[in-house]
C-alpha cells in the first residue's frame, strides 16, 4: 500500500452520508410482482434461454416452495414478502451496443458517480470491467484483448446464449439449486451477473472486474456469477458493489460458483458497500448470498478476499470444497457493522481431497448497536488424511452498544489432519488514541488508522486498485462511531 | 512558553497535583525529579491533554493560552510533545504512515500542503540518523515488537520528525542501558535550540549527566518543594529522597 494513497483516504474521510445514494433515471422493463411459474417462464423467455435452463428454474422454483428461510444464523430477519418483489427489471433495449457512444449518457453517469466511468477503465487501469446495472449486463470492455487468450469473461446471459455447453456442465454443479432457501430462490429467478472461463495453461494478464449495482425500486437482484479456471491457469476476479439509497429493505441472493480444475488458481475479491440503512437502522440491502469454490483438480488452490462494510443484513458464508488433493482453500475478511447493521458471516472449508490445507482470517470490527457474527466451519473428512486448518477470527469493538460473536463448528474424521483454531477480542484502547492525538492525529482520523491496521492483514490480499477503496470505506463506515 | 499556576489535579476523586507551579522559558531544560508516585508523570500527562484528569484548580498558560479546555491533538500541533514511559503499540499501522499522517496534520493546521512523498523520506532519513535509530525499525509497525530500548529511541526519534516547541520526556531513561541513554540523551541535546524548551522527568540523576538541565524540580506530594540548578540532582543524588521528605516537613 502506498502511504500517499492512505493519507488521502484520510484526507477524504469527511461526510458521513452514503455517498452512492442517487436513482438512475432512464426507462425500465419490469415484469410484474410476485413469483410464480409464469414469471419464470416469463424471465426465461425474455432472455431467449434454451429448454435446459428453464427446466432448471422450474425445478428450483419448485424445491424452494418446499423450503424454509434459515434461522440459525444470529440475525433477526424481518418477514420478507417474496410476493412484493419484481423479479426481472431490464433497461429498456433500444438497439446492440457496439461502442461507449452508444451507451445511454445517464447510465455513464452514474457510473462516473460510482467513480467507475468505463472509458477511464478502458484507458487507463488495464482491468475488464463487466458492469452489470440492475439484471442486464450493459458493456463489456477488455472482451477483444481476452479473447485473444482464448478468455471468456461476459455477461452470463450472454455465456447462456454463446457458451451453453459450459454452462450446462458447470451450473449447479459446487452450489446445487437445492442447497440453501436463497440459492433456490436464485436458481429459479436469477436475471443475470457473469461468466468467466479461463482455458489450460492461461494465466488472465488482467484483473477481472465486475461492479454491481442494484438501482430500480423493489427490484430484487439475483445474480449469478460462474468462473471456470482450466488446469494450471490463474485469474484474479474482483467484484464491487454499491446500491443508492433506499427507504425500503432490497433483497440481494446472488449464487457465485467457481470451479478450479488441476493446477489451477482463482483470487476472488469482494468489496461490498451496499446501503447499510439509516442511523436508526431504516432501510438497506439484505445481502444473502451464498459464495462457493470448488477446487476440483489437485494442487488447486481458491482464494476468497472480502471487505464487506455495507448491507442492512449480510447472511454469508464463502467457502471451498477441496475436492483435489493437495488443494489449497483461503478465505480472509474484513466486515464492518455500525449503527443497526447486522452481519453473520464467515468461510465453509469442507477438505476431501488427501493433504488439503485451508486458512481462514476474520477480522470483524463492531460499531454503534450493530451486530457483528463469525461462523465458521472446517469440516475434514475421513479421506482428507494429513490435512490442515488455520482458523484465525479477530473481533475488534468499538463503543458499548455493539456486539461481537464468534460460532466456529470444527469436524474432524480422522487423525492425521491439524486443525487449529486462535481468536481474540479487543478494543481500541484510549491509550493507543491518545497515543495517536498527542502525535496530532484527531480521534476520527486516529480510528482509521487503527481499523486500517488491524484489517491490514486481510487488506493486503487485495488487489492495489481496490485495497485503496476498500481502505477509505473502512474509515467512512465508522465514522462518528466514537465520541 | 509554558506557566502553570497553583495547579490542582485529580483522578477518581484521589487528589495527585496541589497546587503545583513552574515556569518554563524558550531555550530552557527543566528537570523534574521525585521519589515515584509524586505526580510526576501526571503533570506529564495533564499537559498534553490525556482524558481522565480532573482539573480542579489552577491554570496552564502555553504561548500565552490557556490550554486546558484545548484538545490534545491541537496541543500537539501547537507544538506540546510528549515522549511517553509506556510507549503504546499500534499493529499494522507502520511507523512511515503514522508520521506521515501526524506531519500532515500538522501541517494542516498550519496551513500547509501536505507533504510529498520524497519530501517525507527525504526527512525521515534525516532525522534517523540524527537520532541514530535504525531504518528497519520505522518500517515496522508503530512500537509493535520494539523491544524497551528501541520504544524510547522511537520516541526521540518522533519528536525530531515533529520538531516540538515544548517536548516532555516521561522517564524516557527507565529501561535503558547506557549505550541506549547515551544515544537518547544524544538526540535530546542534538534537538536543542534556543527556541524550543525541554521537561526531563525522571527518576534518578544518571540521565541528567547526559542531558545538563538548566532548573532542576523536586516534586513531592503534588507540589514543587524544591528547585535549583543543575548541582540540587548532585545533592539528590547523595542524599536520596528522604532528605526531601525531612526538609519538607519541617
Amino acid at each position: 500500500m502506498k502511504e500517499e494513497e492512505q493519507n488521502n483516504i484520510l484526507d477524504e474521510v469527511t461526510q458521513s452520508d452514503y455517498k452512492y445514494g442517487f436513482v438512475t433515471d432512464i426507462e425500465m422493463e419490469t415484469a410484474a410482482k410476485g413469483l410464480n411459474e409464469d414469471i419464470i417462464r416469463y424471465i426465461s423467455m425474455k432472455k431467449n434461454e434454451p429448454e435446459f435452463l428453464l427446466e432448471y428454474r422450474l425445478r428450483a422454483y419448485r424445491k424452494w416452495l418446499t423450503m424454509k428461510e434459515p434461522d440459525w444464523a444470529h440475525l433477526k430477519i424481518p418477514p420478507i414478502d417474496y410476493q412484493d418483489i419484481i423479479y426481472y427489471a431490464a433497461p429498456k433495449e433500444k438497439k446492440e451496443l457496439s461502442s461507449l457512444d452508444e451507451v445511454d449518457p445517464e447510465l455513464l453517469e452514474t457510473f462516473n458517480k460510482l467513480g467507475i466511468s468505463l472509458e477511464e477503465q478502458k484507458r487507463l487501469s488495464g482491468v475488464a470491467v463487466d458492469a452489470v446495472f440492475d439484471s442486464v449486463s450493459v458493456k463489456t470492455t477488455f472482451s477483444e484483448t481476452l479473447e485473444k487468450q482464448g478468455i471468456i469473461f461476459c455477461s452470463f446471459s450472454e455465456a447462456v446464449q454463446n457458451h451453453p455447453e459450459l454452462v450446462k456442465k458447470y451450473m449447479g454443479s459446487v452450489v446445487p439449486y437445492g442447497d440453501n432457501y436463497f440459492a433456490a430462490l436464485n436458481s429459479a429467478v436469477f436475471s443475470d451477473g457473469s461468466f468467466c472461463y479461463i482455458p489450460k495453461g492461461v494465466k488472465c494478464p488482467v484483473e477481472l472486474s465486475t461492479y454491481f449495482r442494484i438501482n430500480t425500486a423493489g427490484t430484487g437482484q439475483f445474480e449469478r456469477t460462474l468462473l471456470i479456471a482450466d488446469e494450471g491457469s490463474y485469474v484474479s476476479y474482483m467484484e464491487g458493489c454499491t446500491a443508492p439509497q433506499r427507504d425500503e429493505n432490497q433483497l440481494h441472493a446472488a449464487v457465485v460458483e467457481i470451479v478450479a480444475l488441476k493446477d489451477a488458481e482463482v483470487k476472488y475479491s469482494t468489496v461490498q458497500n451496499w446501503y447499510p440503512g439509516d442511523k436508526d437502522g431504516k432501510g438497506g440491502i439484505y445481502n444473502f448470498v451464498t459464495k462457493r469454490g470448488m477446487c476440483k483438480g489437485s494442487h488447486s488452490k481458491i482464494s476468497w478476499t472480502q471487505v464487506e462494510t455495507g448491507s442492512a443484513i449480510t447472511w454469508k458464508y464463502p467457502g471451498c470444497i477441496l475436492l483435489g488433493d493437495n488443494s489449497v482453500g483461503e478465505f480472509y475478511s474484513v466486515a464492518v457493522t455500525n449503527n443497526h447493521q447486522q452481519a453473520d458471516t464467515g468461510s465453509k472449508m469442507i477438505h476431501i481431497g488427501k493433504n488439503t490445507k485451508s486458512t481462514i482470517i476474520s477480522k470483524g470490527i463492531s460499531a454503534g448497536f450493530s451486530n457483528n457474527s463469525y461462523r465458521g466451519l472446517v469440516k475434514i473428512s475421513k479421506r482428507a488424511e494429513n490435512s490442515r486448518n488455520y482458523s484465525q477470527c479477530d473481533s475488534l469493538l468499538l463503543g458499548d452498544k455493539c456486539g461481537a460473536h464468534t460460532f466456529p463448528y470444527i469436524n474432524t474424521a480422522n487423525s492425521s489432519s491439524i486443525v487449529e483454531h486462535e481468536a481474540t477480542t479487543s478494543k481500541i484502547s484510549e491509550d493507543q488514541l491518545f497515543y495517536c492525538q498527542q502525535r496530532g492525529i484527531d480521534t476520527e482520523n486516529a480510528i482509521g488508522l487503527i481499523v486500517n491496521g488491524y484489517a491490514k492483514e486481510v487488506l493486503k490480499q487485495l488487489p492495489m486498485e481496490f485495497a485503496v477503496e476498500a481502505q477509505k470505506l473502512l474509515s467512512v463506515s465508522l465514522e462518528g462511531s466514537v465520541g | 512558553m509554558l506557566k502553570i499556576k497553583d495547579l490542582q489535579v485529580s483522578i477518581n476523586g484521589k487528589t495527585i497535583l496541589r497546587g503545583l507551579n513552574l515556569e518554563v522559558n524558550k531555550g530552557e531544560v527543566h528537570a523534574i525529579m521525585g521519589p515515584n508516585g509524586t505526580g510526576k508523570s501526571t503533570l506529564a500527562n495533564v499537559i498534553a491533554g490525556k482524558p481522565g484528569y480532573h482539573i480542579d484548580k489552577g491554570e496552564i498558560i502555553y504561548k500565552g493560552k490557556n490550554i486546558l479546555e484545548m484538545p490534545p491533538e491541537v496541543r500537539a500541533q501547537e507544538g506540546i510533545f510528549l515522549g511517553f514511559q509506556y510507549p503504546v503499540e499500534i499493529p499494522g499501522v507502520s511507523m512511515t504512515n503514522f508520521m506521515r499522517t501526524a506531519i500532515n496534520e500538522h501541517r494542516k493546521y498550519k496551513g500547509l500542503d501536505p507533504m510529498s512523498a520524497g519530501e517525507f523520506l527525504k526527512l525521515m532519513k534525516e532525522k534517523q540518523k540524527l537520532v541514530e535509530i535504525q531504518a528497519k525499525l520505522t518500517n515496522r509497525s508503530v512500537n509493535e515488537g520494539f523491544s524497551g530500548g528501541e520504544k524510547k529511541k522511537n520516541e526521540i526519534f518522533q519528536m525530531a520528525m515533529l520538531e516540538p516547541n515544548l517536548a516532555i520526556l516521561d522517564e524516557t531513561d527507565s529501561g535503558l542501558d547506557i549505550d541506549a541513554l547515551k544515544i537518547v540523551a544524544n538526540g535530546v541535546n542534538k534537538l536543542r535550540t534556543k527556541e524550543n524548551a525541554t521537561i526531563v522527568i525522571t527518576h534518578y540523576q544518571r540521565l541528567l549527566d547526559y542531558i545538563v538541565p538548566d532548573f532542576v524540580h523536586v516534586l513531592f506530594d503534588g507540589k514543587i518543594v524544591k528547585s535549583g540548578g543543575k548541582e540540587l540532582a548532585l545533592v539528590l543524588e547523595e542524599k536520596g529522597y528522604e532528605w526531601i521528605k525531612d526538609e519538607s516537613s519541617k
